[in-house]
């Protein structure tokens, strides 16, 4: 228990120094920066609850993360409600929304699933740029509050509630890998039939982990409205988060939560030190080329090159 | 006694092609029932149906005189009814000891991670795998990985194993391992179903032996006799 | 509302456009359903051909669709090698599932960020002569915009059948669709067979972009609406049935059309993805093969 403790402990003290670091530098050019950094690391470590612990490839991160962002802009025009209560809803809604799409594809193959989720970007943007209450396809505004009553800086709380976020998902994937349900997840990824013949509720196990990684995704979105002040489908719904997501996690390595931060925090930091020099196509080709090359010459990802390198590569 | 699986009445078809036709078997609780049939004679179909891992379209399959109509493949295994498979599927990225803890880890109600690791290293002593408890599956050897197959199988005690071709391609002395495996679990009360093209080994191990060929069954009864019946010659010497 | 000439129009233009998906949709048949290649990046091998079409349908005064057909056999070669780059990473160490997935789209990603780093992200259309033309049987109107395309598609498809059922390599590889080691008996090699059957679905979508280019502008990003449609059209045909696939594909762009027609046509995208979900949820498993595997 002591070592739960200190991993918790640890993470929050993390949280606790970035914040303090940021706060040294106090432009808010270091918040965005932080937040979307931190918004990826979400991403990263939610898709690959799926992919990494279960072996299923979600193509719709894009998806859920926008049904997380127009989450918040529907409660927030209709209800006026809280943000924080907003990231509570579109963790529901997100949920609700893998569990909806794993129960219809999770029976078949698992490149099924990956299909299914492929095409739900396209539906669900369809949806919303009919939807001229959310703001149809010319967009929606979400008017910023001024400051918070923790936090004198909006751009401050926006990085704060990020950051809590990241480090919840974290510390529910640490848990996740050492539980029972991380067991029989790895037992279904290696050998789903065999994962079946030993007792191993294969459906609902894999139900779960895409509500959880649906979830956080959904988490990930619902600040967004308030981040970018205006959202239009076309960037809630962009290839770009899908894409992004996927190579950080494969660059990183898939096998624990550490694969995804770290690939997050390499790429993102990148991604937002050479937008001011590169195109964001530019961008978006190196992300492509890069993630090709890993998963060509390291599938295992910067997790397993450091693995090899220590020479106990155990789980070849 | 009542049986503790009893089918009746199985078939099964893929496409136009008739795997399974008809079939009625009964295991009483703590046999040894031998099941062979030339290639291509449903042996497989059969323990998949069995186990969950197809629809039967017509007939009935009772375990514990409990019909398993519409049971999903964990929860006959969780009731009891375990299964082998012909090529060995381990968890791969798990040690030898996380392979033998899943299915403690998932029976009903589950076992703690320590209470599940101190049953599945009892296992593996029984499997003669103990000493390999913390290494990768893809390290082992053939007859390891059979017992390895094994040993997941029979970690929960359960009250029926089909054995799916667990010495094929082994050696002499390591088939003597099996067996031995096989005969001192059957003490312990567990029903087995063995099905094998090794014949030394069913006729060692069976007390009654079923004979499938194309899909039906031919021959039941003492091995002896039905070995010498010449249907079964006849389908064996047709291979 | 319902005028019985809209509705015979509306079934009559979705039939024309039911075979350009199924020219678009064969190429994925066949390297999805047949060789088990689920290769995401088909449409986007598409919109890349019809920018290669355009560019030299510009400069030449060539037909399209003639040009569709001289560009095919490149795009086979790029296939066959992008085959053998696939199995020696993904198909060889078992790793296709999760890597090889991730692969194919970061092709795609490459494929539509380059065409939009060269040519920007407008429209690219080619002009014909027939372009503004339309056949008129009575009330049912014909524009050879999509009846030229959709008879080049047909014939198309036509010789690939031929081919499948005719040439020595085309049954090899329709016995490799059925089982891998069948050939080893035969001493011929199946992956060579893979190869030149995954590069006959890539110049398949060669042919299917010389079609799409005369049918509608394309944009570096139109491979996207198609993605949800093409695969909806071969699962929906039970995967691999080339057949079932031309069948489909009809029956899609009739569907899709009548929406368009009775809905309004921003709906249509949301129609394609209804019918993917529809036919995962509804199709038996039994006609994706075994219950696992």
């Amino acid at each position: 228990m002591s070592r739960l403790l200190r991993f918790h402990l640890g993470l929050a003290a993390t949280g606790i120094v970035l914040i303090f670091a940021l706060r040294l530098i106090g432009n808010d050019y270091a918040w965005y920066t932080g937040y979307v950094i931190l918004q990826y690391v979400l991403l990263s470590v939610a898709w690959n609850v799926l992919a990494g612990y279960a072996g299923y490839v979600n193509f719709g991160t894009a998806a859920f993360f926008a049904t997380g962002a127009y989450t918040t802009i529907l409660l927030t025009k209709s209800l006026n409600l809280d943000l924080v209560l907003c990231v509570l809803a579109a963790g529901l809604i997100s949920g609700g929304l893998g569990l909806a799409v794993g129960w219809l594809t999770l029976r078949l193959r698992g490149v099924y699933f990956s299909i299914a989720t492929l095409s739900l970007a396209v539906v669900l943007q369809t949806l919303v740029v009919n939807w001229s209450y959310a703001g149809g396809s010319s967009g929606a505004y979400t008017m910023r509050p001024q400051g918070n009553n923790l936090f004198g800086n909006y751009s401050e709380f926006l990085f704060v509630l990020m950051l809590v976020l990241a480090l919840g998902a974290i510390a529910a994937a640490a848990w996740i890998e050492r539980s029972r349900l991380g067991m029989g997840l790895a037992a279904i990824r290696d050998d789903e039939r065999a994962a079946a013949a030993a007792g191993v509720p294969t459906l609902r196990l894999k139900l779960i982990a895409t509500a959880i990684s649906g979830a956080m995704m959904g988490m990930a979105g619902a600040p967004l409205p308030y981040y970018a002040s205006y959202l239009n489908p076309e960037a809630a719904f962009s290839l770009t988060y899908t894409i992004n997501t996927m190579a950080m996690t494969l660059i990183g390595g898939t096998q624990s939560w550490v694969g995804p931060v770290i690939g997050a925090v390499l790429l993102s930091a990148l991604q937002q030190g050479a937008t001011v020099t590169i195109s964001s196509a530019g961008n978006l080709l190196i992300v492509g080329g890069v993630l090709i090359l890993f998963v060509m010459l390291a599938p295992k990802g910067i997790l397993g090159l450091v693995q090899a390198s220590r020479g106990k590569g155990g789980a070849a | 006694m009542s049986a503790i699986l009893e089918v009746r009445g199985l078939g099964k078809t893929f496409g136009g092609f008739t795997a399974l036709n008809d079939i009625g078997l009964a295991v009483a609780p703590g046999e040894r029932l031998g099941l062979i049939g030339p290639n291509g004679s449903g042996k497989s179909t059969f323990v998949n149906c069995i186990a969950g891992d197809f629809l039967n379209h017509s007939g009935v399959v009772l375990f514990k005189d409990q019909p398993l109509t519409g049971m999903k493949p964990h929860e006959r295994a969780r009731l009891g009814l375990t299964r082998t498979f012909q090529l060995p599927r381990p968890f791969r990225s798990l040690t030898v000891l996380e392979n033998v803890a899943v299915p403690l880890r998932f029976s009903v109600p589950p076992l703690a991670m320590a209470d599940a690791e101190a049953r599945a290293c009892a296992c593996l002593q029984l499997v003669g795998l103990h000493d390999k408890a913390r290494s990768y599956a893809h390290s082992l050897t053939q007859v390891d990985l059979r017992k390895l197959e094994l040993a997941r199988a029979l970690v929960r005690e359960p009250a029926l194993l089909i054995a799916d071709e667990v010495m094929a391609g082994l050696s002499h002395s390591e088939v003597d391992q099996i067996l031995d495996l096989l005969f001192a679990q059957n003490v312990r009360g567990t029903a087995i179903i063995m099905i094998e093209h090794v014949m030394r080994a069913v006729t060692a191990f069976s007390q009654r032996l079923a004979v499938f060929v194309a899909g039906r069954k031919i021959a039941e009864g003492d091995p002896r006799t039905v070995l010498a019946t010449p249907e079964v010659e006849a389908a064996y010497l047709g291979i | 509302m319902l005028d019985p000439v809209l509705i015979v129009n509306a079934i009559v233009s979705g039939l024309l456009l039911g075979c350009l998906y199924a020219i678009a949709s064969m190429g994925l048949a066949v390297s999805f359903g047949m060789l088990d290649v689920v290769n995401i990046a088909h449409p986007a091998m598409m919109v890349l051909a019809s920018f290669v079409i355009a560019g030299l349908c510009s400069q030449s005064g060539l037909d399209p669709l003639l040009t569709a057909l001289l560009v095919a056999p490149a795009f086979g070669f790029l296939g066959v090698g992008l085959y053998r780059v696939y199995h020696h990473f993904f198909e060889q160490s078992g790793d296709e599932a999760m890597q090889g997935l991730a692969f194919f789209f970061g092709l795609m990603i490459l494929i539509e960020v380059s065409l939009v780093l060269i040519y920007g992200a407008d429209q690219r259309w080619v002009e014909t002569s027939y372009g503004g033309h339309t056949l008129s049987l009575g009330p049912v109107d014909l524009p050879l915009r999509m009846l030229l395309p959709a008879m080049m598609s047909l014939a198309c498809i036509g010789a690939l059948f031929v081919w499948l059922r005719r040439s020595f390599t085309g049954r090899a590889v329709a016995a490799v669709a059925q089982d891998r080691d069948a050939l080893r008996f035969l001493a011929i090699n199946p992956i060579r067979i893979k190869a030149v059957a995954f590069g006959i679905s890539v110049a398949l979508a060669a042919i299917a972009a010389g079609c799409l280019i005369v049918v509608q502008p394309v944009d570096a990003h139109s491979g996207h609406v198609f993605i949800g449609r093409i695969l909806a059209i071969v699962i929906l045909a039970g995967l691999g049935s080339l057949p079932g696939t031309l069948v489909a594909a009809l029956l899609f762009g009739v569907i899709e059309n009548l929406a368009a027609t009775l809905w309004g046509p921003a709906w249509s995208p949301a129609v394609a993805f209804g019918l993917l979900l529809a036919v995962l949820t509804v199709r038996p498993q039994g006609i994706f093969g075994g219950a696992h595997t």
